[in-house]
């Protein structure tokens, strides 16, 4: 009796929801509901109501003034093109002498994801090779290549040669559903070429990574470790096939082991180090943190002027990670939408959940205090996973293998093409749009891929659809 | 026992749907004096009047950008430049209705051609040191200029690559300011630089370049008088809206003008960079009335009233929810007012300093005043049940 008056009860309220605005509802038996909140994907602190082409560029009002107007400037900074020393605009100047892109906003056009180049010699859309050698450093991170360090600067300042470039041809493989349809995907085969400084090692490791979207990237350093090592499964005890594991990696300001949470293989610590690597990997700009230039060996870096010592002074560099830090992360759209709410059923029912975390709570002592205890939807573990052998880039990164990769947070991913004006997804943007970036789930993520490809094609859309509300 | 439960529960349901039933007309459940439909209407007149004045003035600086590049003279030359900031004046307000994703910056808006900044002079024209850079020289790649070119290269390759809109009219009227603050003189470009065998190289194109400019800004502005004209496409929708979303709209795009872009991006950044390239209209020396023009426009938005357009407005509404409230709202906005006409004019001039200075200090409170105008417009939203992220 009880039972039947709870589902009673389930109904009416239910439809008392739903009488609104429209009446196209009135043929269902039952309709599903959004959680409460459900489209504050950053929390009520950190979610912005916008979906313009701006959408990934807002600040929170929860910030205090301060953290507003350092919010502006570093962002100023972040937005600004680099130029080579010495210039009239001693702030602004160091650029290179080897470089991937002028500004921070090259790749992350928009504060949004970058994706590989159109045609062979575009440059600065926001894609990168890593490169190391299969053997430890002292940290337990890995060499660089021994001439052209750890990564590969496709330009450099005028008069001098570039390091090199690369051409990328696509390999096609097909995925085919249960019900027959075919899918398309391509994999990039990277030749690296035009070296202006010797040959590269031959056991070089190559490792291509995009340009992720900034949005809360302080929400996701906020998450408890603790919360982030519960979800760890390293020996897959619970037999579910899924592991997750947690990176550990060197923290050059603390000068200790820390778990890792961002970047492609969650190889950084923390924001800071984020982009103070980015400044001197991509735009060759030093800081206290990388106070040295990237030389190819041999290079006299004593005939290049430098922009100062460091290239960006500390006061800079902080308001540019408290900007990096403090995007806000669009709300949901369309989250109230049956098919919306259906995918999101299927997405936890083919176990996408089981790493793509829906909800987790920040702690209540993180240093922005806007983003402290705030309920966030990030759909990450920030945890690598092994994706199987054709997703790998055979390059491992501390603890991370060649086959593994962290789960990326989803949050904003449905507001990529109208910042971006593409769909580029994964690591080297070759997937080329949500449905390819699933079906090239592999390793741990074989049975979620497999659930995928058995679902109906209005099931798979309804999954698709729901990834693009987030 | 269950026909009982069951009709309790529907009476139940009967009772929370009228309650909740609130997309049709709040004014069949609560009785208001301020009519919330026609603070609305009053707003969607006020936004297609000034779309229409800042229509208007283009289509004038088009006639005299058009008559100068017939026959560059000094005379003409100048008479594009006073055009050029009479049109601002009208586009300045508009700026309050920004980032409500509505027809001027929704995923299909405008906004990136007409009022991207800052830009990097070098991606349209010859700078100081680099006498060929820029598309108007770059006669290889781009050989013919046309509007779906220029359009395309709108902010292609970097968010500062701006090839058209205002401020590239601006750059190709002002050309670079070079010279010190103090010495209190805006860029100085030379009208012979669009004079066959003048000054630089490419003159013709250089004019063409300014032609398809202000013909692209005018034709952007006119589709948004259309989707706001009577009976237009997007005033409709914002006229069906449910009431206190259109409401939160309204007070959204003053909110986050007066609040970020305005105070933050465009006065605050200048002011601790010390630097002319982040103010909004370095070229012209402009960006005192850019300035006053944004905060007006927030006001504008708040009291509904523009030029000839005067109704009921967000702040009568909030006059009947929170008396105390609205006077400080109208204290704020005094404030802020006061502090704003207070900075030193050329903007350039208040900001070399940097924030500790006398005159940066006054800046300084400037933002801060703005600001607090920010914050008691979200106060102000909240009393009426309106929460502004």
């Amino acid at each position: 009796m009880n039972v039947l008056k709870r589902s009673y009860l389930f109904f009416f309220i239910n439809s008392i929801f739903f009488i609104s605005c429209s009446s196209d509802n009135e043929n269902n038996s039952y309709e599903l509901l959004a959680e409460e909140n459900e489209q504050y994907s950053g929390g009520t602190n950190g979610t912005v109501f916008n979906i313009s082409q701006e959408a990934f560029g807002f600040f929170s009002n929860h910030l205090t003034a301060e953290q507003q107007s350092d919010f502006g400037i570093g962002n100023s900074f972040f937005r600004q093109s680099w130029v080579s020393a010495p210039a009239t605009t001693t702030a602004r100047d160091g650029l290179g002498p080897f470089y991937n892109a002028i500004s921070c906003s090259s790749c992350h056009f928009k504060d949004g994801r970058g994706r590989p180049p159109m045609f062979e010699g575009e440059l600065g859309t926001g894609l990168l090779l890593r490169l190391n050698l299969p053997q430890n450093d002292v940290h337990g991170g890995y060499l660089p290549e021994p001439v052209y360090g750890n990564q590969l600067q496709d330009v450099a300042i005028s008069g001098q040669n570039k390091q090199g470039d690369y051409s990328i041809a696509y390999e096609y493989l097909y995925e085919t559903y249960s019900d027959g349809t075919q899918v398309e995907l391509r994999k990039p085969i990277y030749t690296i070429q035009n070296l202006g400084y010797g040959t590269l090692s031959a056991s070089v490791q190559v490792s291509p990574r995009i340009a992720n979207q900034m949005i809360g990237m302080g929400l996701l350093e906020a998450i408890p470790e603790t919360t982030l090592l519960s979800f760890q499964d390293i020996s897959d005890a619970n037999g579910d096939g899924i592991s997750g594991k947690a990176n550990y990696v060197f923290d050059i300001v603390s000068q200790t082991t820390k778990m890792g949470r961002f970047g492609w293989k969650a190889n950084q610590p923390n924001v800071k180090q984020q982009v103070a690597g980015a400044f001197s990997g991509d735009i060759g700009i030093t800081s206290s943190i990388f106070p040295n230039e990237n030389l190819p060996t041999g290079f006299d870096g004593s005939i290049i002027p430098n922009g100062g010592i460091p290239e960006i002074t500390d006061e800079t560099l902080e308001k540019v990670v408290l900007y990096s830090s403090s995007l806000s992360v669009p709300a949901r759209r369309n989250y109230q939408n049956q098919n919306v709410l259906k995918g999101k059923q299927l997405f936890n029912e083919i176990q996408c959940t089981k790493c793509h975390i829906p909800k987790i709570t920040t702690s209540n002592t993180y240093y922005i205090e806007a983003f402290r205890n705030q309920v966030i939807r990030p759909y990450t573990d920030l945890l690598l996973h092994d994706m199987g052998t054709d997703l790998a880039d055979n390059a491992p990164d501390y603890l991370a293998t060649g086959n593994e990769w962290r789960t990326p947070p989803l949050w904003g991913i449905g507001l990529i093409p109208t910042v971006n004006n593409h769909t580029y997804l994964l690591h080297d943007g070759r997937a080329r749009n949500v449905e390819e970036a699933i079906l090239w789930h592999g390793g741990e993520a074989i049975n979620a891929k497999n659930n995928f490809k058995n679902l109906s094609q209005s099931d798979r859309q309804n999954v698709i659809d729901f990834i693009n509300s987030l | 026992m269950k026909k009982v439960n069951l009709l309790k529960l529907l009476i139940l349901s009967i009772t929370i749907s009228m309650v909740f039933n609130s997309c049709q007309d709040d004014d069949t459940t609560t009785v208001e004096s301020v009519s919330k439909e026609l603070v609305i209407e009053n707003y969607t007149n006020l936004v297609y009047t000034n779309y229409l004045d800042a229509y208007n003035d283009a289509v004038a600086l088009k006639t005299a950008i058009n008559n100068f590049t017939a026959s560059p003279s000094q005379e003409l030359f100048n008479d594009a430049k006073t055009a050029w900031k009479t049109a601002r004046e009208s586009y300045g307000t508009t700026e309050a209705f920004r980032f409500i994703d509505g027809p001027i910056d929704n995923e299909n808006g405008p906004e990136a051609f007409l009022n991207a900044w800052p830009l990097d002079e070098n991606f349209i024209d010859y700078v100081d040191g680099a006498s060929s850079s820029g598309i108007i020289n770059n006669t290889l790649n781009y050989p013919t200029l046309s509007k779906s070119l220029l359009e395309s290269l709108n902010e292609e390759g970097g968010e500062k690559n701006i090839s058209i809109g205002y401020h590239a009219i601006e750059f190709l009227l002002w050309g670079q300011d070079l010279t010190l603050p103090s010495v209190n003189l805006a860029g100085q470009r030379s009208y012979t630089d669009f004079v066959d065998g003048g000054t630089a190289s490419n003159q013709d194109r250089r004019r063409q370049y300014l032609d398809i400019c202000v013909d692209l800004l005018t034709e952007h502005l006119e589709y948004l008088v259309e989707e706001w004209k009577p009976n237009g496409t997007y005033r409709n929708y914002f006229l069906s809206l449910d009431k206190n979303e259109a409401l939160k709209k309204m007070f959204t795009g003053a909110i986050v003008l007066v609040y970020s872009e305005l105070a933050i991006e465009r006065v605050d950044v200048a002011l601790y960079n010390q630097n002319q390239e982040d103010e909004h209209s370095c070229f012209s020396d402009n960006t005192h009335r850019d300035i006053r023009l944004n905060l007006q426009g927030v006001i504008n938005v708040y009291r509904g009233s523009y030029h000839s357009v005067s109704g009921v407005s967000l702040e009568n509404l909030v006059r009947e929810s929170d008396f105390n409230l609205s006077n400080d709202v109208n204290v704020a906005i005094t404030d802020a007012l006061n502090k704003t006409n207070a900075i030193l004019t050329p903007f350039d001039m208040a900001i070399q300093d940097g924030p500790t200075s006398e005159e940066g200090a006054k800046v300084k409170e400037a933002v801060e005043a703005m600001q607090l105008m920010g914050s008691n417009l979200i106060a102000a939203a909240q009393s009426l049940g309106i929460t502004i992220q």
